[in-house]
């Protein structure tokens, strides 16, 4: 997992690794394409609680809930579960809260499906406006090292943060039309 | 059932926090909130002033971090209604140390007593039970609400409550507003000195 290539390939078994490492023991998540081998392996260890979500703002009270317990927690979604935890934000920013966000991203490079571009597109700005820190990895190569970033922010400066996985790493669903 | 014999949410909350012990109280925000703080403002309350809908997910998040901690969540019927989804989520983990309280007054007493859906008949410990709580109930008397007060102690959870309690509007207790206070007093309390350098 120390070479670029590997990194290249196998980008989310090295979010897992980056998980142990940071000592993440609240997986909250809705499933997600992007996220599925993630969050295969996450199901698997018996040292996390994997949570599943019926949406996304739940994930926010999760971490709160579980660093108030002393536990690291992350929420892993996709661009459009965003929109769904912005008000919940509200929570991390006011008890000063370590909450990494992992969000794959939809409705952005090569996007097939019109539903997906006006929360894609606002992904971004409204994370930001509410006040939560976001960089993007849109090369395989990339993501481990910004999600590592936004996992070290998060936990030692006591906020919410975001990485987004961009859609030109991940691919778009193209609903067997191409 | 007439008012005068209705439970009332003030001695309702006492009563649940009254002996006790080690217990992590989470209390969702409006009335719950005022109404834990009456019973004592203390360093393992967190009082919610915002997220609405979250207090029963934070509380599943705590009662996971803290296993062999009991965790009670007090909330209200509105707070909870935003958040019904926490339900299935709670009774998919099925932590045995977390209890939810719904103080259920049928209405939303911080802006103005406009009814909630339980003041038409939603029951929501029909819900929790549906979702798969092993324990959920109405309660609307004292030896009821005594039983649930011991139930919180005995990790056998999850465990959901809906205490039908008298619409009323009483003076307001407020805790602390700065959230940042809260969180660290409750990680103290639970995790030492050290948890201001983790």
């Amino acid at each position: 997992m120390n070479d670029a290539s590997s990194l290249t390939v196998d980008w989310p078994d090295a979010l897992f690794g980056l998980l142990k490492a940071h000592d993440v023991t609240h997986v909250a998540y809705v499933p997600d394409a992007g996220h599925a081998r993630l969050i295969s392996l996450c199901e698997a260890d018996p040292a996390l609680h994997a949570v599943l979500l019926t949406t996304e703002e739940e994930g926010i009270g999760l971490m709160l809930g579980g660093w108030l317990g002393g536990a690291r927690g992350v929420l892993l979604m996709q661009s459009s579960g965003v929109g769904n935890c912005i008000n919940m934000v509200s929570l991390g920013i006011t008890h000063r809260t370590p909450m990494p966000m992992i969000v794959t991203m939809r409705g952005d490079f090569a996007e097939f499906n019109p539903a997906q571009v006006p929360m894609g597109s606002a992904t971004q700005a409204v994370l930001e406006a509410m006040g939560v820190a976001v960089r993007r990895a849109d090369a395989a190569a990339d993501v481990a090292p910004v999600v590592d970033a936004m996992l070290r922010l998060a936990f030692n400066t006591y906020r919410p943060t975001a990485a987004l996985i961009g859609q030109r790493v991940i691919g778009a669903k193209t609903f067997g039309m191409e | 059932m007439e008012a005068s014999h209705m439970l009332r949410r003030r001695e309702v909350v006492r009563a649940l926090l009254e002996d006790r012990r080690d217990l992590l109280v989470i209390a969702g925000l409006g009335a719950p909130a005022w109404d834990v703080t009456a019973a004592g403002d203390h360093p393992r309350n967190l009082p919610l002033w915002g997220g609405r809908g979250s207090a029963a997910m934070i509380g599943l998040g705590l009662a996971l971090a803290q296993p062999n901690t009991p965790v009670l969540v007090v909330t209200g019927d509105g707070e909870m209604l935003m958040g019904l989804g926490a339900l299935a989520t709670i009774a998919v983990k099925r932590p045995l140390n977390l209890s939810v309280v719904v103080l259920d007054n049928e209405h939303y007493g911080e802006t103005g007593m406009q009814r909630t859906h339980t003041a038409y008949a939603v029951d929501l410990a029909a819900i929790a039970r549906a979702a798969g709580f092993p324990r959920a109930s109405v309660v609307r008397s004292e030896d009821d609400l005594a039983v649930v007060r011991a139930s919180v102690h005995e990790f056998a959870g999850p465990l959901f409550a809906q205490v039908k309690v008298v619409a009323e509007a009483l003076p307001l207790v407020l805790p602390p507003r700065e959230g940042a206070l809260l969180q660290a007093r409750m990680r103290e309390s639970v995790l030492g000195p050290e948890a201001h350098l983790a």
